[in-house]
């Protein structure tokens, strides 16, 4: 729970923590220890003890009566759920703290000393606040599939659409009986080669209503010498009563249609239909055949699934990155804050551009706060639970598995096996024993000033 | 004599008042207003999905209120004070805090002066010990102690979850004041002896009031940290009568249909550590700085 020990030790050797006095009243032992009990009793019953309880019951089988040895953590690495826990946890060690140090990086550098910094600041830092529940029902709407409803994928739409243009009618196809026949992929071709001097009608129905706002009645068009020509329409008259393969009075036009006249395979000439849905292809189209590519129609692109089993965990790495920048922020600034001045401007006197004293200078000062911050942020990650449980939907909750969340489904939830549970625990405490050891370390320096 | 001066005030900038300089102040502060706007948004989407109609949250997003800012309603924030449920589970929020920050001050300030000020065999080493403990995670303590409550009754109480929160954060508490504690000066506790001040007299009177900063920033931590916290309550507390954040986890499942639930529930849960992280921001910070990132 708490992995501050090492921004806590480092603030304190950094203070220069004073020894502890003497005591100043010749206190009796029993004194002390009547101050000491209470800590000691709830450390002991229930920080201790526990240790030593979950490290006998990983070497027990799930009713705990039978002593499998270290068959429970060999478990943790042939188990198809728990290996995915384990690559999951070592993407969120790697990426989680590095995206959130180099945000929190910038943020402090670009704020340092800017009137309106702490402002920023404040906004960035702010959910740091909440609980990981909230975030995670805030990042539930976010991440929402429907682009109408989830802001993601109603910017990475709107960005989407920008760049390739939406069909302009999806899901239309040829009226039946038509010559227009599927020709695979989406595509729609004439059966007949068109001859120029001769005007080639392009049929289709089911277009939506939405597509058609503001489209003109469809004109036949005119047979010209020299040239394939026709017109592309919606074949239907509302109420009925229009004749199929016929442009009918009401009969709309279909603009902005894509036509490729195809030859052995190749396209020789292409055309757009006008407003009237009239088109015109040019005269080495002749002996071609019309083809209406699927790009006319595509389903309207429907953005990311966010939470889908491929993206699910970067997904939920990005709603933490959004809660602990601010952390990183906070403590890279005071670190900022404390850096020689002196030494930026020697360097700027040196010759030495904006860029390069930042990456030859100002980090490298920074390192201390930077490792600090990596670590904490590391030790924290390891734990994480409540935002993958809260933001993963039951169908890709499997692909987004940790180890903090196996580690309640082994013990308390779905598939209880306490050996398992144990021996994850212990494994999460291996990991952070590295860090734990050079907090004891630094204290023990400390002492010996 | 005009370029050291020159030099003098250069060097008392930063590179963000550089780029600010170069550039006009323009480009860093569109960049800075547009990433600040970005950070924002998702609670902003919270709050004006929990001010909607579930049927307008199923059928648009949330920035359509700003062309339709009639959908705004507060009908959703009407229904959840009518949810018994939810409103007790505020209660039993503040009822598992508050005492599980109170004990954390007293009883960690307690052992904190004990370890600053008092002699006894092996004091660094049980020092050492509460130090070590730090960064152990509270995973490993759910399987024994769940085993252990069960077995003296406090299993699914609001006493059991007081106890855990209280006892993972004794090593930091500990840590904290200890440390603060051992800064203050040794005359002020030899005056208050030569009065003659007993040991329980000279740490309430004088060494508690000295550490009022220290305490702030890990009452606030505390008090945060508790607040938020799921995973505990969703083991230790009485699943009948749970804390917002397992009262509102049971509703996540069928997240669509629970949004008028959800939304606003997770705003409210929201607004006590977004006043207290507003009223004592400093104190919050200077808690991060120290370490306090549990």
């Amino acid at each position: 729970m708490t992995s501050g020990g090492t921004a806590a030790a480092a603030q304190a050797s950094r203070k220069g923590a004073k020894k502890p006095g003497k005591s100043v009243m010749g206190t009796r032992p029993w004194i002390a220890g009547a101050f000491l009990l209470p800590a000691l009793l709830l450390l002991g019953a229930l920080v201790v003890y526990p240790i030593g309880y979950s490290v006998w019951r990983s070497l027990f089988d799930a009713p705990g009566s039978g002593f499998v040895g270290l068959d429970n953590y060999a478990e943790l690495f042939s188990d198809d759920r728990i290996r995915t826990a384990l690559k999951n946890n070592i993407i969120w060690v790697v990426v989680a703290p590095t995206v959130a140090t180099a945000l929190g990086l910038i943020f402090a550098v670009l704020t340092e000393r800017v009137r309106w910094g702490t402002a920023f600041k404040l906004v960035v830092f702010m959910p740091m606040a909440i609980s990981m529940l909230a975030a995670g029902i805030i990042f539930r709407l976010v991440y929402e599939q429907d682009p109408e409803r989830g802001v993601a994928n109603a910017v990475w739409v709107s960005v989407h659409d920008t760049f390739a243009e939406p069909a302009p009618y999806p899901g239309a196809n040829p009226r039946p009986n038509s010559d227009l026949k599927a020709t695979g992929g989406g595509a729609f071709t004439t059966k007949a080669a068109a001859k120029t001097g001769t005007a080639v009608s392009l049929p289709l129905v089911a277009v939506q209503p939405g597509d058609l706002k503001g489209a003109q009645r469809a004109v036949a068009a005119e047979p010209r010498p020299g040239q394939i020509t026709g017109t592309a329409w919606l074949d239907f008259t509302r109420g009925g009563g229009g004749t199929p393969n016929r442009i009918d009075k009401q009969e709309k036009a279909l603009a902005g249609l894509k036509i490729e006249a195809v030859k052995d395979g190749k396209v020789v000439a292409t055309a757009t239909t006008d407003a009237d849905g009239t088109y015109a292809l040019p005269a080495h189209a002749e002996g071609a055949h019309l083809r209406l590519p699927a790009s006319n129609f595509a389903e309207a692109y429907n953005g990311v699934d966010w939470l889908g089993p491929a993206l699910v965990t970067p997904a939920i790495i990005g709603s933490y990155v959004w809660m602990w920048a601010g952390f990183a922020m906070v403590l890279i600034a005071a670190g900022l804050a404390s850096v020689p001045r002196e030494l930026l401007e020697a360097a700027r006197v040196d010759g030495a551009n904006e860029w390069q004293v930042f990456r030859r200078v100002t980090v490298p000062l920074l390192a201390p706060v930077l490792v600090v911050v990596l670590v904490t942020l590391m030790i924290n990650v390891l734990k994480i639970f409540d935002l993958v449980y809260i933001i993963a939907p039951g169908a890709s909750q499997d692909e987004a598995n940790v180890l903090a969340l196996q580690l309640y489904q082994s013990s308390f939830g779905t598939d209880v096996n306490q050996g398992i549970g144990s021996a994850i625990a212990v494994f999460l405490l291996l990991l952070v024993l590295p860090v734990m050891i050079v907090n004891l370390r630094r204290l023990r320096k400390e002492r010996q000033r | 004599m005009t370029a050291v001066a020159d030099g003098a005030v250069r060097a008392r900038q930063s590179l963000a008042a550089r780029i600010a300089a170069r550039t006009g102040g323009g480009a860093l502060r569109v960049f800075l207003i547009l990433v600040g706007l970005f950070w924002l948004m998702p609670t902003v989407g919270l709050l004006i999905s929990s001010l909607r109609d579930p049927a307008d949250v199923a059928e648009s997003g949330w920035w359509e209120v700003f062309v339709k800012p009639a959908q705004l309603t507060w009908s959703g924030y009407g229904n959840l004070l009518g949810n018994a449920k939810i409103m007790d589970s505020l209660w039993t929020t503040a009822l598992i805090t508050v005492p599980a920050t109170v004990l954390v001050v007293v009883i960690g300030s307690l052992a904190g002066y004990a370890f600053a000020w008092m002699d006894f065999p092996g004091r660094d080493t049980w020092f050492m010990v509460v130090v070590g403990l730090l960064v152990v995670p509270v995973q490993v303590a759910l399987i024994p102690v769940a085993k252990l409550f069960g077995a003296v009754g406090l299993f699914e109480t609001t006493a059991g979850v007081v106890l855990f929160h209280t006892a993972f954060g004794l090593p930091f508490a500990v840590f904290l004041l200890r440390n603060f504690f051992a800064e203050i000066p040794r005359e002020l506790l030899e005056a208050a002896r030569l009065d003659g001040a007993s040991e329980l007299r000279l740490f309430t009177r004088v060494v508690m009031p000295l550490g009022g900063p220290a305490i702030a920033s890990l009452g606030i931590f505390q008090f945060l940290w508790v607040w938020n916290d799921m995973l505990i309550a969703l083991i230790f507390a009485d699943s009948g009568n749970p804390p917002i954040t397992v009262a509102l986890q049971q509703e996540v499942r069928q997240f669509g249909n629970n949004i008028d639930v959800l939304a606003p529930g997770a705003f409210v849960s929201m607004i006590i550590p977004l006043v207290v992280f507003f009223a004592f921001q400093r104190q919050f910070v200077s808690g991060v700085m120290a370490g306090a990132v549990k």
